[in-house]
């Protein structure tokens, strides 16, 4: 990129790890403020607003989560995570704060810039403030504006509850959707739900859209955090 | 050159190194009270508090005299402790707040002092040896006539029976002996300058105890005693220097107790000749074996007499035979008993007869040894059944009489058929009859007014009580005394039945018990088995408190519903630290509600045992020896159970440690493998020669990748692996769907099976399980990429579940090579490798889906499919039935 390429907020203790960024980064034509601390982090992030934010969660005067949490009160700027913790309730915690996205140190650099693409991208979808109507996926096609989705030219016909669940996952498609952001966005913000409620309604929604459920090609499971819908990209 | 006896070497050792560590004991001995023992003692306490000795008055008496009372000012005094008793105000040593204060040195007068009801000890004595086992100094004063083995001549001295009472033993601890003598004349003189008594109370003291002729003999008796102090004192000198003694054979008394009163005189007797003679004495009680058991009051008196013998500094030893002058005599044999001193009969000669002597027994038997008979009364072995014990009833008398009446009635009217001894047997056959039923009394009176009936009825004249023919009255005699005899053998036959019963009772409860000790598992369960089988034979409820490793106790078992109240807890505590019996029926805190045995084996007490007798019964405990046992045995099985626990906790230490020395040896080697590869290849990158070449850059960077990879496969396994294997995943089941999780494993590794046939077989009939989603679905991706690694590219791999008989089969089906023959089990094991050399991984992934088979209590195996390849196959038990959805709402 010869101008000005997005600009990335760093944040993140570890020098060899910050070498590391900076020199992929930076020879992706990326632009890049660095940040050890969340005191640093908050500074950075309002006198030069990033287009993205690469959030380490344990950081010598906090939790990463906290500040993503904080940054969300007033920017929708994308927030991947980078953290060595694996577990999937660490994953669901920095996702129900805010966080678009998490990759688990160690990571290759190829995944780490396929995630920061794809939140770009969806952080400029939300920007222009027009959903895109349309939705190709391989065969698969879904219409938006008129309601309507099939597979291979074939169409089906979703429950209302699973046309909302498709229409979110399909909105944020390639994003890691939590249960607990499913049943808030689904169902409303009641407590009668459980995860129970989604696994269930996600079966009946495979069994329609899928050929063989057991090996989806849409609607991938992540074991304890959530769902996502499969991008074009990484179809 | 005389050598010292080792034995006297070691005891002298021990008295040494006792009084070195223990602290001193120090008495002013005084022979009436006045002489002013509490005035030098507190005169000795000012000169030491001027000397910086931290001292405190626990107690003591000025008596109202002025000089006495000046002593104590600037001296610290402890508060008194006060306490109501039927309204009136007494005022005692505060035993609690002297322990808390803990001077280096406390004054407490009047060591003979018996405590307000409601102390810890009925005794000051008691208080005093608690205050010395804390360690603290105790200074006290003691008039002559209060030691108890001088009670008895100080009694005759002066008509006067003193009933506050220390032992003997409480003296000789006393490190050091202060006499306060005063000449008698003085003495008066000062008692009627009104110094000692006041008002009324020294007239009368005039004219009873402190008539000059009393106090002549008293003096003189403290003195002797001193002086035999003095005495014991050079006798210690000379053996710790070697100084050849007067007496070169050791001497032994052995003193026979018996359950009556007079026994505690002859008791008295064996302490003054043992003292005299500087010997140890044994106190021996010998119970017949198969004799009946003693009556109550017999056994309390024996306690009391036996319990009197231990303060008096005896050994007290308690035997059971069938020839009881026999077992004394072998006892007193083998512990080199010189003589032994015995008591006078008081009985009438005829017992003697009946049933043998024993005071004649061991005087034939004793050859070699000295037997000396004192006054009182014979040691009776076992034999002393009183009669008291077995009041008849009034319905027996009467019972009695009328029997007799109706055999008088057969008589009459069968006397044309019946002979004269026929009759005189049917009254014998009634006299059994009523011995059979009924106690001695009845028994007599059959025997009695059989007599008088033959008599009346039968004998001519008929009618009066004249006898013609002096013949009968020879058979009137016979027929009392066959009656008499009758009864007698019946009364005894019938006493040791009951005793066989009550012996075989307890024998059976204990074997009972220790079985049940036997195979007690572990600690609380043989407390549960003690505290039922003591609530069952001592009739009262029972707990057994355990003693944790910080000393703290804790209820282990309880035989009632009601929890120990504080005070409770409190005896228990007391018992618990001082390996003593306390609480009821004891000497420390007799008041309690509940008595506490100290469950001790060899020198650790492990907890106690806590006897609640129902309240208002007179529950004595007539036996200590049974209860002991039960104590005892349990102490070994709780003591065996912790010892049991202690050792599996080693061994599972010494399984885990070898456990951990394998793994750290197989992991050390695991993770320097790539990581030599990856400081191989980036330091190669550095090379400016090697960068040149593009083919080996790629190359390198290749195997710098791949390794990394390993590496990182590598760490995730170990963390899995330990946290499954401490214990620290907990199993969190949800309602899944299969295919989902199948479908989850598969997406994770398109790219390691990528270029093969995936086939996917889900039985209809179970579309959500209730498994751990994250740990299934891991199972599932380590059984996917085993087979992918240890298959060829491109070879097919087939996934299917299905449920059958109530589980849920997994299998992960390849077509490769298969299991090499007897490694179907071996390849579960952490870092067990197939194909060593050519795979990466640390052989940890087959290890990870056992351990998460065991945490859903499922299992794990593998085998080969007869038509070629393996066949791994998870079986996961099924549980429970899915959560209802509400059905949406159809549009």
């Amino acid at each position: 990129m010869s101008e000005a390429g997005p600009l990335v907020l760093l944040v993140e203790d570890e020098p060899q790890m910050r070498r590391f960024l900076r020199a992929t980064l930076t020879a992706r034509g990326f632009r890049l403020v660095e940040a050890e601390t969340i005191a640093a982090a908050e500074i950075a992030a309002t006198s030069q607003p990033p287009d993205l934010v690469l959030l380490d969660l344990g950081l010598p005067d906090g939790d990463g989560i906290d500040f993503a949490r904080r940054l969300r009160g007033w920017t929708q700027v994308p927030i991947l995570v980078i953290s060595a913790r694996g577990r999937e309730a660490d994953k669901v915690e920095a996702l129900d704060a805010g966080a678009d996205d998490y990759v688990t140190k160690p990571f290759g650099v190829d995944e780490l810039l396929a995630r920061m693409r794809v939140a770009l991208r969806h952080a400029a979808r939300a920007q222009s403030g027009v959903a895109e109507p349309l939705l190709e996926i391989g065969a698969l096609r879904i219409d938006l504006a008129r309601r309507e989705v099939a597979v291979d030219g074939r169409a089906l016909h979703p429950t209302p509850i699973e046309w909302k669940l498709l229409v979110l996952l399909a909105r944020n498609a390639g994003k890691v959707i939590t249960h607990r952001q499913i049943l808030r966005e689904v169902w409303g913000p009641g407590e009668g739900h459980q995860t129970h409620t989604v696994r269930v309604h996600m079966a009946s929604l495979r069994k329609k859209l899928e050929t063989d459920p057991a090996q989806p090609r849409w609607l991938l499971t992540e074991p304890g955090v959530g769902y996502r819908l499969r991008e074009a990209s990484d179809a | 050159m005389n050598r010292p006896d080792p034995d006297a070497l070691l005891r002298r050792m021990n008295d040494e190194e006792a009084r070195s560590s223990r602290a001193r004991l120090k008495v002013w001995l005084g022979f009436a009270p006045g002489v002013g023992k509490t005035f030098a003692m507190l005169q000795n306490a000012r000169e030491l508090q001027e000397t910086g000795v931290d001292l405190a008055v626990g107690w003591a008496d000025t008596h109202g005299r002025y000089d006495t009372a000046a002593l104590l000012l600037g001296l610290d005094i402890i508060p008194r402790r006060h306490v109501s008793h039927r309204g009136v105000e007494i005022e005692d040593l505060d035993l609690d707040a002297a322990l808390a204060r803990k001077p280096a040195v406390i004054l407490v007068d009047e060591l003979a002092h018996s405590n307000a009801p409601g102390g810890r000890h009925p005794k000051r004595w008691q208080d005093i040896f608690e205050l010395l086992d804390a360690g603290i100094e105790v200074h006290t004063t003691l008039n002559v006539q209060h030691v108890e083995s001088l009670n008895d001549v100080v009694a005759q001295i002066t008509g006067v029976r003193v009933r506050e009472t220390v032992p003997d033993a409480v003296l000789d601890r006393a490190d050091e002996i202060v006499v306060v003598d005063l000449p008698p004349d003085e003495l008066l003189k000062r008692l009627r300058e009104g110094k000692i008594y006041l008002g009324a109370n020294a007239d009368r003291a005039a004219q009873g105890f402190f008539r000059r002729g009393n106090l002549l003999a008293l003096r003189e008796l403290a003195l002797r005693r001193a002086a035999e102090r003095v005495d014991a004192d050079v006798a210690a000198y000379r053996r710790a220097h070697q100084i050849e003694s007067p007496w070169s054979t050791a001497e032994r008394i052995l003193v026979c107790v018996g359950a009556s009163p007079a026994s505690e005189r002859v008791i008295r007797a064996g302490r003054r000749i043992a003292a005299g003679l500087r010997a140890p004495w044994l106190a021996v009680w010998v119970e017949r074996s198969g004799a009946a058991p003693l009556s109550d009051a017999d056994r309390e008196q024996l306690d009391t007499n036996l319990r009197l013998a231990e303060s008096l500094g005896a050994n007290v030893v308690r035997l059971l035979a069938a020839r009881p002058a026999e077992a004394l005599l072998e006892h007193a044999r083998r512990h080199d008993v010189t003589r032994i001193v015995i008591g006078k009969p008081t009985h009438a000669r005829w017992r003697d007869l009946l049933r043998g002597s024993l005071l004649d027994d061991v005087v034939r038997g004793s050859g070699e040894i000295e037997v000396q008979v004192t006054a009182g009364d014979e040691a009776h072995a076992g034999t002393a059944a009183s009669p008291r014990s077995e009041r008849s009833p009034l319905l027996d008398w009467i019972a009695a009489a009328a029997l007799i009446g109706v055999a008088t009635a057969i008589g009459t009217a069968g006397s044309a058929l019946l002979e004269l001894p026929d009759i005189a047997m049917l009254y014998l056959l009634v006299i059994m009859a009523v011995a059979l039923r009924s106690g001695r009394g009845p028994s007599t009176l059959a025997s009695g007014l059989s007599v008088a009936a033959y008599d009346f009825f039968f004998v001519p004249p008929y009618y009066t009580f004249n006898v013609d023919d002096f013949r009968h009255l020879f058979t009137f005699a016979m027929m009392f005394a066959v009656g008499l005899v009758i009864s007698t053998l019946v009364l005894r036959i019938r006493r040791q039945e009951r005793g066989a019963i009550a012996r075989e009772q307890r024998t059976g409860s204990l074997y009972a018990l220790s079985r049940e000790l036997g195979t007690a598992r572990d600690a609380p369960e043989a407390a549960r088995a003690l505290v039922r089988h003591v609530a069952d034979v001592f009739a009262c409820e029972a707990e057994a408190l355990l003693g944790s490793d910080d000393q703290e106790l804790a209820s282990a078992a309880r035989s009632g519903t009601a929890p120990l109240g504080a005070q409770d807890l409190a005896v228990a505590r007391w018992a618990f630290e001082h390996e003593e019996p306390a609480g009821l029926g004891t000497d420390t805190l007799p008041g309690s509600r509940v008595h506490c045995v100290p469950l001790r084996s060899g020198p650790r007490v492990l907890g106690v045992l806590v006897l609640a007798p129902p309240v208002g019964t007179g529950w004595t405990l007539a036996d200590r020896d049974p209860l002991d046992t039960f104590a005892r045995q349990a102490a070994l099985a709780i003591e065996r159970a912790h010892l049991v626990e202690e050792s599996k906790a080693a061994a599972l230490r010494a399984q885990t440690e070898e456990i951990r020395s394998s793994l750290l040896s197989a992991v050390s080697h695991d993770l320097r493998t790539p990581l030599a590869s990856i400081t191989g290849a980036a330091s190669a990158l550095r090379d400016a020669a090697t960068v040149a070449d593009p083919e080996r850059r790629a190359e390198l960077i290749d195997t710098l990748c791949e390794e990394a990879e390993r590496l990182e496969k590598l760490v995730a396994n170990l963390l899995d692996m330990t946290r499954l294997e401490g214990g620290a995943v907990e199993i969190h089941r949800e309602w899944v769907p299969l295919e989902e999780l199948v479908g989850a494993a598969l997406v994770r590794l398109e790219r390691t099976l990528a270029g093969r046939a995936i086939r996917t077989e889900i039985d209809e009939a179970l579309p959500f399980v209730a498994l751990d989603p994250l740990l299934a679905e891991q199972l599932l991706v380590n059984l996917l990429e085993n087979a992918a690694k240890h298959t060829p590219a491109g070879t097919p791999i087939e996934v299917r579940a299905r449920a059958r008989d109530g589980r849920l089969d997994i299998e992960v089906l390849d077509r490769g090579p298969g299991i090499p023959e007897g490694a179907e089990s071996r390849i579960f094991e952490k870092f067990y490798r197939a194909a060593p050399a050519s795979k990466p991984g640390a052989g940890l992934g087959l290890a990870i889906c056992r351990a998460i088979a065991q945490v859903h209590g499922g299992t794990i195996t593998a085998s080969n499919r007869l038509d070629g390849g393996a066949c791994f196959r998870a079986s996961l038990p099924l549980t429970g039935e899915p959560p209802a959805i509400e059905p949406e709402p159809s549009e």
